[in-house]
């Protein structure tokens, strides 16, 4: 669907609009209040853009160097170019360990390549742990934030859903406390009971190996800690250089997602090690796109993106259509400009114009990612690439140019503009009409008034 | 001094009252203001639309029509920042209205009265592409008789964002809904701008409901001596 389609019908949903405005503009105010405590917030940001500009530019040697790294730290590195080898490796992994269910730990690179979907029909169950994954799952539902994949239920919507499910039989009253207490004990029996887990990467650090997991819940901690086997999804893009480079991201990425100076859990591993942890560790390399969005010198600022979220919580369109509407893993701002790169700019064509270039998104992205210009830059290629050239708007906008290209024919334009007569006029006033009234005609144009004073 | 009024081609055809007062206020101001009758339009609907080879030409077009100028002032912020983006060269010399009053003239009373309760919407561009800050504010807190109410949410867009009022039609509503009711709660009368392309949006739509207010320039303001 296209993106005007869809979201014509989640903008109907009454009980989402109000629980995204209530959420959105409550993070945003404490995201505020975070990074305003920093003196040199600017200049982090300026870090973490420069640090994410260098990998990119060296990625082919960054990720070299994490695979040597990482093997040896006793770990085992497999490259995927796109999800379906990436799900192939990770089913014959689990597969190999005759494990019928899998542990997960939040992740949007396996859910970019449908990875649950791939290991079910291997007969074999991904159970998500983290809280709102586990909700989307247990609802059958769509994600619709990155951080908050669950951000369009409330408290309410989702005590009905485990009093169906995991919580049977059982009254969990209205206390968010004892509603998240059922999550809490149908996962305990996971953790302890199940020998594989997946997990995503936010950083993986070529230096060294060590592979880093920011949350909040600590059930991130329990899956890469528990289970015999561990098996990482990681985006390429994900790579840092340096040890040290985490002082920056382990900065920026807190207080942009969740408005907290340090997040409560940031587990970082290396390889396996005898008798603590998992005895066997695979990080499975994601192509996935990234080598094409490379090849774009100002697309390619999309692939610095530490997925904190900021820029879903403060744009204008996302509050109200929610993250459905962009029909990816990868919604709002960031989803505009990484989805049509990512699966092929003739598979999104809409997603570059989902926004009205408020400018919000790059005002608060923590590694200063230009979305607004790189949406202008997208919808560009969209109208060079993929649109038909004798399509009704590129029709009026080669007769707008024509008309602005010499003053006379533009002050006939103006004639026939001041009847709703032109080209422009015709194509675009019924979408204005619908809901907006015209201004009135002016009797004059202002250089009629300015020639005859 | 002697100054070039690039007025838009938006402004020029749907808004000339805009035009009118710029040339009225700059005067009053002992100011000369020259308008070069070539300038058509900054390429900034087609630039911002994916349509690079129509923007191209008509950049270039501006710079030739503005070469001889030393100071170019406009009452559009979106068209000066998208002019400065593409061309830096010409940034020294283009003016956004309120920048060009405060910073340039170094004015914030510029004599104006206006009796009535009005609030501001500092419109995206304003605030995010240009930087102006509240220079918008300052100069019509200096309005005699005016009774200037803020806005909440005010730097929030009004979902306006030129083809994408259209292309997205239904979404650009819902965004403004909510700037309309948040305007509506402010009781003013007048609600204004330093642009009229983000006004027509918010304008067109408190016009359908009949809500008794009316959108009006910020150069209008200031040129008023009610």
């Amino acid at each position: 669907m296209s993106f005007p389609a869809a979201a014509r019908l989640t903008l109907r949903d009454t009980q989402l609009r109000r629980n995204l405005a209530k959420a959105t503009s409550t993070i945003r105010e404490k995201r505020a209040r975070a990074v305003g405590e920093l003196d040199d917030w600017e200049a982090l940001r300026e870090a973490g853009e420069a640090i994410k500009a260098y990998t990119m530019a060296t990625l082919d040697e960054q990720l070299e160097r994490l695979e040597a790294s990482v093997t040896r730290a006793g770990g085992t590195v497999h490259w995927a170019r796109d999800g379906a080898e990436a799900n192939a490796i990770v089913a014959g992994i689990a597969r190999g360990q005759g494990a019928r269910e899998v542990i997960k730990v939040k992740s949007l690179a396996t859910d970019e390549i449908g990875l649950n979907k791939a290991l079910e029909a291997e007969g074999i169950s991904a159970i998500e742990t983290d809280l709102a994954e586990l909700i989307i799952q247990l609802a059958h539902d769509r994600q619709s934030h990155i951080l908050v994949p669950a951000i369009h239920r409330n408290r309410a919507e989702i005590r009905a859903l485990f009093e169906r499910t995991i919580a049977a039989g059982r009254q969990l009253g209205d206390e968010a406390a004892a509603i998240a207490d059922a999550a809490r004990l149908h996962l305990r029996e996971k953790f302890l009971s199940v020998p594989v887990a997946v997990s995503g990467a936010n950083f993986g650090v070529a230096e060294t190996g060590t592979v880093v997991v920011v949350e909040s819940e600590g059930n991130g901690r329990m899956c890469i800690t528990l289970p015999e086997v561990l098996i990482t999804v990681m985006g390429i893009e994900k790579v840092l250089p340096r040890w040290r480079d985490l002082e920056v991201f382990l900065q920026l990425l807190p207080r942009s997602s969740t408005a907290e100076r340090m997040n409560p859990y940031t587990s970082l591993w290396t390889g396996v090690r005898e008798g603590d942890g998992p005895r066997e560790f695979h990080l499975v390399l994601l192509d996935g796109g990234r080598t094409d969005v490379l090849a774009d010198p100002i697309g390619r600022q999309a692939l610095h993106c530490i997925r904190c979220s900021a820029c879903l919580n403060v744009c204008p369109v996302y509050e109200r259509v929610g993250g459905q509407a962009y029909e990816s893993v990868y919604p709002g701002p960031i989803g505009a400009i990484l989805t049509p790169q990512l699966r092929g700019l003739e598979n999104a064509p809409t997603l570059p114009w989902a926004s009205s270039l408020c400018g919000a998104c790059y005002e608060v992205c923590p590694v200063r990612i230009d979305i607004p210009r790189v949406l202008v830059h997208l919808r560009e290629r969209v109208v060079r690439e993929v649109k038909s050239p004798i399509a009704p708007e590129a029709l009026a906008m080669r007769a707008a140019g024509a008309a602005f290209a010499s003053r006379g024919r533009y002050e006939r334009a103006q004639r026939l503009a001041r009847f709703g007569r032109g080209p422009l006029a015709r194509a675009a006033i019924p979408g204005w009409t619908a809901m907006r009234d015209l201004p009135e005609p002016p009797k004059e144009t202002f250089r009629e008034w300015f020639r005859a004073r | 001094m002697r100054l070039a009024l690039f007025v838009t081609c938006f402004n020029d055809t749907l808004f000339p009252a805009t035009g009118r007062a710029v040339v009225e206020l700059l005067e009053r101001l002992g100011h000369e203001v020259e308008f070069p009758f070539e300038q058509t339009c900054c390429g900034q609907m087609h630039g911002n639309s994916g349509y690079a080879a129509q923007a191209e030409p008509l950049l270039e077009r501006f710079g030739r029509v503005f070469a001889d100028h030393e100071v170019i002032v406009s009452p559009s912020a979106s068209c000066v920042a998208f002019v400065r983006d593409r061309r830096p060269e010409l940034s020294g010399r283009l003016f956004e209205l309120t920048e060009f009053l405060v910073d340039e003239l170094g004015v914030i009373d510029v004599g104006a009265s206006f009796p009535h309760r009005v609030t501001l919407h500092p419109t995206c561009h304003s605030l995010r592409l240009l930087g102006v800050g509240d220079r918008p504010r300052r100069l019509l807190e200096a309005v005699r008789g005016i009774e200037l109410v803020p806005l909440p949410a005010a730097e929030e867009c009004c979902g306006f964002g030129g083809t994408f009022a259209v292309k997205n039609a239904d979404t650009s509503m819902a965004m403004l809904s909510d700037k309309l009711r948040r305007v509506l709660d402010t009781g003013a009368e007048v609600c204004t701008a330093a642009d009229n392309s983000c006004l027509m949006h918010i304008g067109g739509a408190l016009s359908r409901q009949r809500a008794g207010v009316r959108t009006l320039h910020l150069a209008e303001i200031l040129a008023a001596q009610e």
